[in-house]
């Protein structure tokens, strides 16, 4: 790859889908570079390497795992981290971020971002599986925040000091999905706010923000579901300007992978980030 | 209370509806939260049910989509993906659906299934350069070795599975019988080739290695010959021409 494109600009991304290829091609603004989702590009050939080394030359590529099961309490899949590593080394990308969560046990694949404990023996194996991925890749990698919808009896820790005691070990960057923090603080009866002023912003190399959609508990009280396929909601909006406001600008990511819909409602939605986000130092 | 959740114990409740979510799980009250639970249960089924309609659209259509709900929710728990590339998950699928009791009455929905894989996995498939067509020009052609593309495959069907496939997708209804389809990847997108039953032994032939003029020896009576070699060259299914005594 020839290009320069070494960092992920502090201004706003989208998800890509394949479907807004032309779009993208004939005028992004104000999107100024794209996330993929790595397990989509790791076929052999054919139109999504194609689209991608198309993409590649005009865009900065942040590119996002959403199948490495960091969180697993086994070894991570060195299979999946081989095709990790050939996708990283022919793409050379601005940006790797894979998930606090776990998705494969026992040689399956869930398909979904399951959660963990966060303890001191879950930390360690996290930890591991991150010092691993990040030898094997030649880089740091960022790690994203979980939705959450339940809690564990046996943690111990809460969520920011685990991430940030991963950060130390590590020396892992994070990616703040600040839908994430706020869907979580719904569910889990905590304050989004505090959440994100305990965070350590200092290493947060990418910010995310996306729809979710509501239903209720086991007691009829709110529970607030990260589906990626809707308008980003208000509150999310509030949240994320505090987070700028408290963190300077930020490389910030529009995510909408279900009901997939135009090109210019994402771009609606990126002029929302961008209007939050441009007034404000880096 | 100190309940260890293993993930074990976590993907046997996620994947078993009749299993109580384990013990641990608890919402912000710390009391157990069944329902919370179920979101996981729920995000796992409905996303790989949604990537087995997106990965199966015409045996969906032939279907229904309520039978292909219930039909992929039996395969599902049956055989999870084992790997995260979903684009290639339901490989077993054509095999399953041969045994699925309840789809007997559709003999041909398996051979739908396969192809619709088949055309997937093309999709998917190595780029590599085809020959250009003025390279079969050659006098001894016929003692050539041709190395087909990564993207071209055979598959030999009882019935008329690429026309069902096309019909199911919005084309014009099915008449003939037994057929072999061959696909192609032109460009970026895989196409589907109906031809005689028995074309794929030439294929196959020239997969062994076996020159042009034996391998076409196999050729069905039917088989339009020429129009067969046009299919492959107009497809970009011929990477490589290699005569031995030149």
């Amino acid at each position: 790859m020839t290009h320069h494109f070494d960092m992920l600009p502090k201004s706003v991304g989208v998800g890509y889908k394949p479907q807004h290829f032309s779009d993208i091609l004939a005028d992004a603004a104000p999107v100024t570079w794209l996330e993929i989702h790595a397990e989509n590009y790791m076929g052999a050939g054919g139109r999504p390497l194609a689209q991608l080394r198309a993409l590649s030359e005009k865009f900065p590529i942040s590119v996002h795992g959403v199948g490495l099961s960091i969180g697993s309490e086994g070894r991570l899949d060195p299979d999946h981290l081989a095709r990790l590593k050939h996708l990283n080394d022919w793409l050379t990308p601005a940006s790797f971020s894979e998930h606090l969560a776990w998705s494969t046990h026992d040689m399956g694949f869930y398909n979904d971002l399951l959660p963990l404990p966060y303890t001191n023996a879950t930390l360690e194996t996290v930890c591991d599986h991150i010092d691993e991925v990040q030898n094997t890749l030649g880089r740091q990698m960022l790690l994203e925040n979980p939705s959450s919808y339940l809690a564990f009896s046996e943690s111990t820790l809460d969520e920011v000091a685990f991430l940030r005691e991963v950060t130390k070990r590590t020396g892992c960057g994070l990616l703040l999905d600040v839908n994430n923090v706020f869907v979580s603080a719904t569910n889990l009866q905590m304050d989004a706010r505090a959440y994100i002023d305990t965070f350590p912003l200092d290493k947060v190399g990418e910010i995310h923000l996306g729809g979710h959609d509501e239903d209720t508990d086991d007691h009829g009280a709110p529970l607030l579901i990260d589906s990626h396929g809707r308008e980003i909601a208000d509150p999310v909006w509030a949240l994320y300007a505090h987070t700028i406001a408290a963190c300077g600008a930020k490389p910030t990511l529009i995510e909408w992978d279900t009901d997939v819909p135009a090109w210019s409602v994402l771009t609606d939605e990126a002029h929302r980030a961008a209007d939050i986000l441009t007034p404000v130092p880096a | 209370m100190t309940d260890r959740v293993s993930q074990t114990d976590f993907i046997a409740a996620a994947m078993n509806p009749e299993r109580a979510a384990p013990l641990g799980i608890v919402g912000p009250d710390g009391t157990p939260a069944p329902k919370r639970f179920s979101v996981y249960r729920n995000n796992i089924i409905v996303s790989l049910k949604a990537a087995m309609a997106d990965g199966f659209p015409a045996v969906a259509s032939l279907v229904g989509d309520a039978f292909f709900a219930a039909m992929s929710d039996v395969f599902i728990r049956k055989t999870p993906p084992n790997s995260p590339i979903l684009t290639l998950y339901g490989a077993d699928f054509a095999d399953f659906i041969a045994s699925f009791e309840p789809a007997a009455s559709l003999p041909y929905l398996s051979g739908v299934a396969q192809l619709e894989y088949a055309l997937r996995r093309a999709y998917h498939a190595a780029d590599a350069l085809p020959v250009a067509a003025r390279a079969l020009e050659n006098p001894h052609i016929f003692s050539a070795q041709i190395t087909l593309a990564p993207a071209c495959t055979m598959l030999s069907f009882a019935h008329p599975v690429a026309e069902i496939r096309a019909a199911a997708l919005g084309g014009p209804k099915p008449t003939s019988g037994a057929q072999d389809v061959l696909i192609t990847r032109p460009d970026l997108d895989p196409i589907a080739t109906a031809l005689p039953a028995g074309t794929i032994a030439i294929t196959t032939a020239l997969q062994a290695g076996i020159p042009l003029g034996q391998a076409i020896e196999h050729a069905p009576d039917e088989l339009d010959l020429t129009a067969f070699i046009g299919a492959l060259v107009s497809g970009g299914a011929i990477t490589k021409l290699e005569y031995d005594n030149v």
